[in-house]
């Protein structure tokens, strides 16, 4: 067996993190992989289209109606999946109450202390969107995650989020091991996206791993809680997702130090594309429209 | 007792050597806390005087040993705390209810358990699982058993230990809807430990939350009458205000209201019914005077209890603000006691005479007590506070003589230091200064507790202060100090 993989996803929310990385892992288990997924987000729904199901019963729900993580054993909170793959959610409160954070930090260390990364290859961190606390930060510190990847697209608001996701990364990047596998452009259909995407990981120093384009069978397979793997193997759509898995599992140990960027930079390179105007401008612009 | 008494040391060297210790940045920080009684700048009044340029109510340098408490220990061990017919929840997991359970010793009467809670503990005991999805349905849970469990209870605080804070729990809500369940008054205070540089802020926001909570809702029927006072900031630590409330009744005043020692929750509803508020601890409950006497009109003034010369003044300064009836009963009450004041002087004075003391203590008697030591004879020679605000040093300066030590937020290190050097007759601080003191040869009373014993508040009190000076300072077991195989023959 070779030494345990860890990684994790990251990106703003609604991107597709969730999506493109069950497709992912999907497609791994196809290299032989035996794989681990740890959701991390209150939503709990980073493992549906491998277990085929509705939400599956997360560890701290369970927690709380034994009592506390003590009183649970990991077959209560681990299912298999989609060829083998191992599913877990973490769980949380409700919007708006309690500390979710606290919760992802519960919920991987017990699953650690139980267990739950015994005898896999890979183990997946599936995370909200941003690094908005400690709890959150608890994939990318010190023995867990190896490599991030972050899922963005040419949207101006999911560049900034991967700027700053590759932020925390920097700083776990020093105190720790964690490096920043690099960016997952998923396609948005937006201006000059592609070109856009590989100029952000230029900047952030890092690869943009994988251009992965807009298809509507992923919402059809999403729709019968499917992978599109295993909705529709021969699809193109498919291939890309094991395209990207080839490049994910052949990056092992190539993660960089990510070098972010100020937001005055990052708009500095969306008026260097011409897709945005700069603030005197756009404020003529709008004084003339109103005038 | 072979004590090596250095030559006597210039305060302002002794600071310097102190500060010398320090990295450069430290000390820099340190040095506007220390400082020594200067006399009173050309055309101030003394009050405003020799020691208000000492910096206060700052945060602590990280790395020194602080001797302050936190916001919750403001709120809940000091203000709410004594309050004996609510029961107080401390809420959040187990460690800060526990550990600050019956620190104080705040006397009551009552029946414990059945209408008075003083020395129980409440607590959410909050786990992971609280943290994770919030603690607001076991916060109501609680309040429920509670009014189950103890039905007499009058009403219920909600002291936030720093989790409340961190996960946003919507207490007040909590507050808001269980008021309308049980039909008691509930109280939530936000006095995370987090908050603030010292427990001061947790007397601040106790303070607000009677003001919200219980004033707000205007459930006083008391019917007014010309002699109403209050006494605030009074804790019965030992029974302090009973030994004060003795007083203000034979000068003929009605005291309706004792904050927050031995109080019941309708004595805080009633106290802005009172012609005047008697303010012995300024610092922990100046600010619902202030409000009062904006919003309700009653007047306030600061006294002074301890030891018969402030006695007599304060008893004459209270009586001044009434009509000659009462001043003339506060004439008879001095009268009275002076032939115990005169017994207890004969017996203790001429054995603590001349004997100098150094104090740190909390927020008021680091000045108040100065004057109970002078009328036995005995000087202060430095005194310093955990978490006065400038105005107490002002006021600090009408007690203490020129050349007096002043030390703020003082640390572990720095008290020792001083103590080491000066080598006085008595120190009075808390519990974790006892004894490393006492191991250093020198005699020590707790100032918070009053070392177990107290009253030390009124006529009655100061008996029962000289005789415990007494009883540590000629204690004869500081004559078995030296080890006997190490005696000069």
């Amino acid at each position: 067996m070779s030494a345990l993989r860890q990684i994790a996803f990251y990106g703003k929310g609604g991107i597709g993190k969730s999506t493109t990385s069950q497709n992912t892992l999907a497609a791994l288990v196809e290299l032989d992989q035996r794989i681990l997924i740890v959701g991390c987000d209150p939503k709990a729904d980073s493992t549906r289209l491998i277990l085929n199901t509705k939400l599956q019963d997360t560890v701290l729900h369970l927690a709380a109606e034994a009592g506390s993580v003590e009183d649970l054993e990991l077959e209560d909170v681990m299912k298999v999946g989609y060829k083998g793959i191992k599913c877990t959610e973490a769980g949380g409160p409700e919007p708006g109450v309690g500390c979710a954070g606290r919760g992802v930090i519960t919920a991987i260390n017990f699953l650690e202390e139980n267990g739950a990364y015994d005898d896999v290859d890979y183990v997946s961190y599936d995370v909200l969107g941003d690094v908005v606390c400690g709890g959150f930060a608890m994939p990318i510190r010190e023995n867990k995650a190896q490599e991030i990847y972050i899922v963005m697209s040419g949207e101006m608001m999911a560049l900034y989020a991967a700027n700053n996701i590759a932020k925390g990364i920097l700083k776990y990047a020093n105190s720790g091991g964690v490096r920043l596998g690099g960016l997952i452009c998923n396609e948005r259909k937006t201006d000059r996206e592609l070109e856009l995407a590989e100029a952000l990981a230029a900047r952030l120093g890092c690869k943009m791993i994988h251009f992965v384009p807009r298809d509507n069978i992923v919402q059809h397979a999403e729709l019968r809680r499917e992978t599109v793997i295993q909705y529709a193997p021969t699809s193109k759509q498919a291939n890309e997702y094991r395209e990207l898995a080839r490049k994910i599992h052949e990056n092992s140990g190539k993660g960089v130090i990510p070098t972010p960027i100020t937001m005055e930079e990052l708009e500095e390179m969306l008026m260097d594309f011409g897709i945005m105007q700069s603030e005197e401008d756009r404020l003529a612009a709008i004084a003339a429209a109103e005038a | 007792m072979a004590k090596d008494i250095p030559d006597p040391i210039a305060p302002e060297k002794l600071i310097e050597e102190v500060l010398s210790a320090y990295p450069a940045k430290a000390a820099k920080k340190r040095a506007k806390h220390l400082g020594v009684a200067a006399p009173a700048p050309e055309g101030e009044t003394e009050i405003v005087s020799k020691c208000d340029t000492v910096k206060s109510n700052i945060k602590s340098v990280p790395g020194v040993m602080t001797i302050r408490g936190c916001a919750y220990a403001g709120s809940k061990g000091v203000v709410w705390g004594p309050i004996k017919d609510m029961v107080h929840i401390s809420h959040g997991p187990v460690g800060c209810g526990h550990y600050s359970w019956s620190q104080r010793r705040n006397y009551y009467t009552g029946t414990t358990g059945v209408d008075s809670f003083v020395t129980f503990q409440f607590t959410t005991d909050f786990q992971e699982k609280d943290i994770v999805f919030g603690g607001d349905k076991k916060l109501e849970k609680t309040i429920d058993e509670i009014n189950t469990l103890f039905p007499l209870a009058k009403g219920i605080s909600v002291q936030s230990e720093c989790p409340i804070g961190l996960i946003g729990d919507d207490i007040e809500a909590v507050a808001r809807k269980k008021k309308k369940d049980i039909n008691k008054t509930i109280v939530p205070v936000r006095c995370e430990g987090f908050r603030g540089v010292s427990q001061s802020l947790g007397h601040h926001i106790a303070n607000d939350c009677i003001r919200d909570w219980v004033f707000e809702a205007g459930e006083s029927a008391h019917e007014p009458g010309p002699y109403d006072v209050n006494i605030i900031g009074d804790y019965n630590i030992g029974g302090d205000a009973w030994s004060s409330r003795i007083l203000l009744e034979e000068i003929g005043l009605n005291v309706i209201a004792s904050w927050s020692g031995d109080a019941t929750l309708a004595e805080i509803e009633n106290a802005p019914r009172a012609r005047l508020n008697l303010i012995h601890c300024y610092r922990s409950m100046n600010y619902i005077c202030r409000h009062m006497e904006e919003k309700h009109g009653v007047a306030w003034m600061e006294y002074n209890f301890f030891g018969p010369s402030q006695i007599a003044a304060s008893l004459r300064a209270i009586a001044a603000k009434f009509d000659k009836s009462i001043q003339d009963k506060a004439e008879a009450v001095i009268a009275k006691y002076q032939p115990l004041v005169d017994a207890v002087l004969a017996r203790y004075k001429p054995r603590l005479e001349g004997k100098s003391v150094m104090l740190y203590v909390g927020g008021l008697r680091p000045r108040h007590v100065v004057t109970a030591y002078h009328d036995l004879g005995m000087e202060i020679v430095g005194t310093g506070y955990e978490f006065a605000h400038g105005d107490d040093y002002k006021r600090t300066g009408e007690y203490i003589k020129e050349g007096t030590l002043i030390y703020d937020d003082v640390t572990g290190y720095e008290l020792e230091k001083f103590i080491e050097q000066i080598r006085p007759d008595l120190v009075g601080s808390g519990i974790k200064e006892k004894y490393p003191v006492q191991k250093m040869g020198i005699p020590f009373r707790q100032m918070h507790s009053w070392d177990y014993s107290g009253p030390y508040h009124g006529y009655d009190g100061f008996a029962i202060f000289a005789r415990d000076m007494d009883l540590a300072i000629n204690n004869p077991v500081w004559g078995l100090f030296d080890a006997p195989w190490k005696k000069s023959a």
